[in-house]
């Protein structure tokens, strides 16, 4: 340790100074010790309280979701895959175990179209199949991190909704499952050229656990926007939420 | 410019940056683990005594929160060390030749810290650590939005990969802190000069 040397320009402190200072310095010190106690009392806040913290965070929410939509490129394709990357198994995935899964009745199916459009007819499957359809390999990202490859096919949402006549100015485009799972999408993210109503999974109809009859395949956004066991499409200007969105997922949750 | 035996260790931008820091990753690290508990990368998880936001939804609330705050102060010390000289002055230049002799100093236990002088080593681990901090950032941004942000993706070489390189910058990142903290019980001052700014010595 090198021996200190009295600096000339230092300032002789008059005890009561040096006094404050000594305080001044234990009161940040003490500010500091707080900020990780303060972490450590804030591991409660989760979304779903409604305390202060949580109107924060659900702000930040909201905000988030204004940045993605302004990051979203209604035309930048996501990355699609060769056959042999398809992931075998596929996961299975939903809000309950898989032995929960629905079984639609398929003889009584009929999807359902509501809100800003022009025909609110109901669909059978046989029309939508009738519609053009459009195959694609790519990959789903679930929120939890994991990641797997598939390949569905079916009808795109963009020429679904021109043929009922949606209002494209509208602002979201909503659905409602079969197994009570709800959520919705913005119409920027409805009309991209790789958002389809898939009627197939691998070549085949769509197996019970994958979505049967009629799933969202939206490649980008989170897995969870991907409703399945669709029964009713509806188009509106007002925030339908969703399942998950609800109570605290992201609600834009584009990739 | 000020002399520099006038400036005091740790100016305000530096002490305010580096406290905010400490809030935005000791979140951004707890919510981290909460979210990799979801779907674990090793056969291991993150006890929920460590973790932030309770469950994975508030977990990622915290953690797209608190991003754009440890952003933003980075942003802030990054542009306020480029624009006083504090880089250019206090962690540069970094030579080897200076390097192999702190080093060698180190291991025998002879190298002195200097209030207000960084050494190679201190000059190695901040800079280091600054470098993880932006690969945290753009490794992050690729698991993000992995569609918008392809070519970064890319760059990864994968979605699945970023998301290991997130992971391991993050446990880098973990080592610093630890080292770091060791450093101030052993060199207690230096943790006075963070909070009050220190004087400087010879």
């Amino acid at each position: 340790m090198k021996d200190k040397k009295p600096s000339p320009r230092a300032p002789t402190l008059e005890p009561d100074q040096k006094k404050q200072l000594v305080n001044l310095q234990r009161r940040l010190l003490l500010r500091s010790g707080l900020t990780l106690g303060g972490v450590a009392m804030l591991t409660g806040c989760n979304l779903q309280d409604g305390d202060r913290v949580d109107k924060v965070l659900w702000a930040m929410s909201r905000w988030n979701d204004r940045v993605q939509a302004w990051l979203f490129n209604g035309q930048r394709l996501a990355q699609t895959y060769r056959p042999d990357q398809i992931t075998h198994p596929f996961p299975f995935n939903a809000y309950y175990p898989e032995y929960n899964v629905p079984e639609v009745d398929l003889s009584g199916y009929q999807l359902e179209v509501s809100g800003k459009v022009a025909k609110t007819a109901p669909w059978t499957l046989e029309q939508l199949q009738r519609l053009p359809q459009q195959s694609q390999i790519t990959r789903l990202i679930c929120i939890e991190g994991w990641s797997a490859i598939g390949q569905w096919g079916g009808v795109p949402l963009r020429v679904f909704l021109q043929h009922v006549g949606a209002d494209l100015n509208a602002r979201y485009v909503g659905f409602k499952c079969a197994d009570r799972y709800y959520s919705s999408i913005d119409m920027a993210t409805a009309l991209h050229p790789q958002t389809i109503l898939a009627l197939d999974f691998a070549g085949k109809a769509l197996p019970a656990e994958y979505g049967y009859p009629l799933r969202l395949r939206v490649p980008t956004k989170l897995g969870f926007k991907n409703a399945k066991h669709i029964a009713a499409i509806f188009v509106s200007d007002t925030n339908p939420g969703g399942y998950w969105e609800d109570q605290g997922y992201n609600w834009f949750s584009g990739i | 410019m000020k002399a520099p035996m006038s400036r005091p260790v740790h100016r305000w931008p530096v002490r305010i940056t580096h406290w905010v820091n400490l809030f935005a990753m000791t979140c951004m690290f707890m919510s981290g683990w909460e979210i990799y508990n979801a779907s674990p990368l090793f056969d291991f998880r993150f006890p929920p005594a460590v973790t932030l936001g309770g469950w994975l939804g508030g977990a990622i609330g915290w953690h797209l929160a608190l991003m754009w705050l440890l952003a933003f102060n980075g942003l802030c010390y990054l542009l306020w060390s480029l624009c006083s000289g504090h880089l250019r002055h206090d962690l540069l230049p970094l030579r080897l030749d200076a390097l192999r002799r702190d080093i060698g100093l180190a291991l025998t236990l002879r190298l002195q810290h200097r209030h207000g002088k960084y050494n190679a080593i201190q000059k190695l681990m901040y800079l280091g650590v600054v470098a993880l901090g932006l690969l945290l950032v753009l490794s992050g941004l690729a698991i993000w939005k992995p569609v918008q942000l392809s070519w970064l993706v890319a760059l990864f070489g994968g979605f699945d990969t970023a998301r290991y390189v997130h992971f391991f910058a993050m446990a880098a990142v973990g080592l610093f802190v630890i080292i770091h903290l060791l450093m101030v019980i052993v060199v207690p001052r230096t943790l006075w000069a963070m909070l009050a700014g220190g004087k400087r010595e010879g």
